[in-house]
């Protein structure tokens, strides 16, 4: 399988960087075949991406710097991913499950025509070809999928894929983005989220902690930020913490939000809705804390407590501080 | 002005799900079935508008079981104008390909000036769908909108991506997918379920619409299903005053700390 190419997207941060799902693409490209990265970005910024693109085990770059990838939706990473998908002959495409992988995954289903697999969790090569790992129905199923011919295109879940391929010294080609080749919105404007935060990324942080409505306020959900920053994790939320105010949307896990690829889930407050469930029940070590001992989410805790959210993990931090400060 | 909207009917979440582990459908004696809650706020996103323009009207479509015609009546009650449903054994376990075909082939008869669908299904969760019909439909795709506006000529909106969000507009014909931050949709009163009755719902086929669902392109086919084991409830205490304590003490035991 020499000459098995894998097309890539790796999308890029305002700033220039690799947005963190690179690492796990690439990954995930490797075991099909040899990665080939796609990266779309502004005037001047792609060269520092493709280098990272490099390290991650990106085998070849296909650069495309085009002042459109801030004025025109979709249109010029489509066409870039295109590019590369006919130069290359790709037998499969991965682009993240994020919004704008989404898109150029469905118009580049429709365009070629291919088969997509949605929401992937993993990706293997067998004798008959390339079969895709898929958990579904909030992780109550796992199935397999592959096309029945032609090219594979695949969203793949964020966080979800561990393995790491290795690092790479790239060729860099440059494409030009042909104009869009159909209709597109158009980009009228962007409005940076200031407070970027430290804490690893939700989807694939190792530890989350996520407060719900239990947690009273937005000043209460403090203590699961605190928790968070404590133990060097993500933060997460309910839907009822995010419509309450209390977190931002991109906090929310479950059905209609985020789902964890976690070593540790700790849920303060949060009852355990199958909605919250279908986002968290595949974490390897479940911990609650809820003063409700009927709650639903110590059905699938590894670890629950029946108590005050408030009382208890102040007193863990104070604990967790003592064994990190040589106590025993 | 004439808005389609996609509603789709789902296993209710709130039920067990199943999936058959022989045929790798979705079984649906298991759960009660119900609208995608996404895609009544879609419609709301559309009647809403309705209520307040001059000539809008409202269009239910979907693609799914015999069963979904009481979805779309329920759904007719909210104050859309008629509904289109494709029902069709050979369309049984479509994938998202043939899914696109067939949606987009109504579209294009029924006639649409914006369409409205929802960002993500909670069954599918393929969030694929409504930028696949912009590609076959020719039209721009806005999806994903936290909020949106519409006028007769126009739809924009924003969206969150990473570092920030973007706001985004188009000239209609459009397609656009909404997310759950957008406003509950409403419960029909009295009149609209009195009227909903008498409203226009077409069924049709695959063949009415042109669509081979046979066709030899590429699909995607589902080799195998294997249920996962279910989880089960390890240790439970009470807080008496040492619950943060012990628990420090149990995540430094399995070394998660
Ligand atoms: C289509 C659909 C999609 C959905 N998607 C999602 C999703 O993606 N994610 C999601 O989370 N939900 C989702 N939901 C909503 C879900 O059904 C629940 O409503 C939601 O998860 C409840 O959030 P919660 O547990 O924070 O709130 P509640 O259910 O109100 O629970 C609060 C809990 O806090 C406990 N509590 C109160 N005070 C304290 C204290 N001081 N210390 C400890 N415990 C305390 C209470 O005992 C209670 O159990 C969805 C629903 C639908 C219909
Ligand atoms: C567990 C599971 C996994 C699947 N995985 C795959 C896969 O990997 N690849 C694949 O090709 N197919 C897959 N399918 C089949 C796919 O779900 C269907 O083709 C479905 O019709 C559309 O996909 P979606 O539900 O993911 O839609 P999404 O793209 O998530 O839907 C977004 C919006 O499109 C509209 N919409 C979606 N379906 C309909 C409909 N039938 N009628 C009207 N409006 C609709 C709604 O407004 C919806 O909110 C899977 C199905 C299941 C149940």
């Amino acid at each position: 399988m020499a000459e098995n190419n894998v097309v890539t997207f790796l999308p890029v941060l305002p700033n220039g960087e690799l947005v963190g799902s690179a690492a796990g693409l690439l990954g995930a490209a490797g075991r099909l075949g040899s990665p080939v990265a796609v990266i779309v970005a502004a005037p001047g910024q792609g060269q520092a991406a493709a280098a990272a693109a490099g390290t991650f085990g990106a085998q070849r770059v296909y650069l495309a710097e085009t002042p459109q990838t801030q004025s025109v939706l979709t249109a010029p990473a489509l066409e870039a991913v295109a590019a590369a998908v006919g130069a290359t002959g790709a037998e499969a495409v991965l682009v993240p499950n994020d919004v704008d992988g989404r898109d150029i995954a469905g118009r580049l289903a429709v365009r070629l025509p291919a088969a997509v697999a949605a929401d992937a969790v993993g990706i293997a090569r067998d004798a008959e070809g390339n079969v895709v790992h898929h958990s579904v129905y909030g992780s109550a199923y796992t199935t397999e999928s592959a096309p029945t011919h032609g090219t594979l295109i695949v969203t793949l879940r964020e966080g979800a894929v561990d393995e790491r391929a290795q690092a790479a010294e790239p060729t860099v080609e440059t494409l030009e983005v042909p104009e869009a080749g159909s209709a597109a919105a158009e980009i009228t404007g962007f409005s940076e989220n200031l407070q970027a935060s430290t804490r690893p990324d939700l989807r694939s942080a190792a530890t989350v902690v996520s407060g719900g409505r239990g947690l009273g306020s937005a000043e209460g959900f403090a203590l699961a930020e605190q928790l968070a920053d404590e133990l060097g994790g993500g933060l997460g939320a309910s839907r009822a913490a995010v419509d309450a105010g209390y977190a931002p949307n991109s906090y929310q896990v479950g059905q209609t939000g985020v789902t964890v690829s976690a070593d540790l889930y700790i849920a303060l407050g949060i009852s355990g809705a199958v909605q919250h469930q279908a986002g968290m029940q595949s974490a390897k070590t479940i911990v609650a804390i809820n003063k409700d001992p009927e709650a639903p989410i110590f059905d699938i805790a590894d670890f629950g407590i029946v108590g005050d959210a408030f009382d208890v993990v102040p007193q863990l931090i104070t604990r967790l501080k003592e064994r990190a400060g040589g106590g025993s | 002005m004439k808005i389609a909207v996609l509603v789709k009917e789902v296993p209710d979440s709130y039920g067990e799900r199943k999936l058959d582990t022989t045929t790798g459908l979705a079984d649906r004696g298991a759960s009660d079935r119900v609208i995608d809650e996404i895609t009544a706020r879609a419609v709301e996103a559309a009647v809403s508008y309705a209520d307040s323009a001059q000539d809008a009207e409202v269009v239910l479509v979907t693609m799914g079981p015999e069963s979904a015609e009481s979805m779309l009546r329920k759904t007719l009650a909210m104050g859309a104008d008629s509904a289109c449903h494709i029902s069709d054994e050979a369309l049984t376990g479509a994938d998202l390909g043939l899914s696109a075909e067939v949606l987009a082939a109504a579209l294009r008869r029924i006639g649409f000036d914006l369409v409205i669908a929802g960002d993500v299904s909670s069954d599918g969760t393929g969030g694929l769908l409504p930028t696949m019909l912009a590609q076959r439909l020719g039209v721009a795709h806005l999806t994903s909108l936290d909020s949106a506006q519409i006028s007769e000529t126009e739809v924009s909106g924003e969206r969150g991506t990473y570092g920030g969000t973007v706001s985004l507009r188009a000239d209609l014909p459009a397609v656009v997918s909404v997310t759950e931050r957008m406003p509950d949709p409403r419960f029909p009163g009295f009149k609209g379920i009195m009227s909903a009755k008498k409203k226009p719902l077409e069924t049709l086929t695959a063949a009415d619409l042109g669509v081979d669902a046979q066709a030899d392109v590429p699909r995607s086919i589902m080799l195998s299903v294997t249920q996962a084991p279910a989880r089960t409830a390890g240790t439970k205490v009470t807080d008496e005053g040492e619950a943060g304590t012990q628990l420090a003490d149990y995540l430094a035991e399995k070394r998660l700390v």
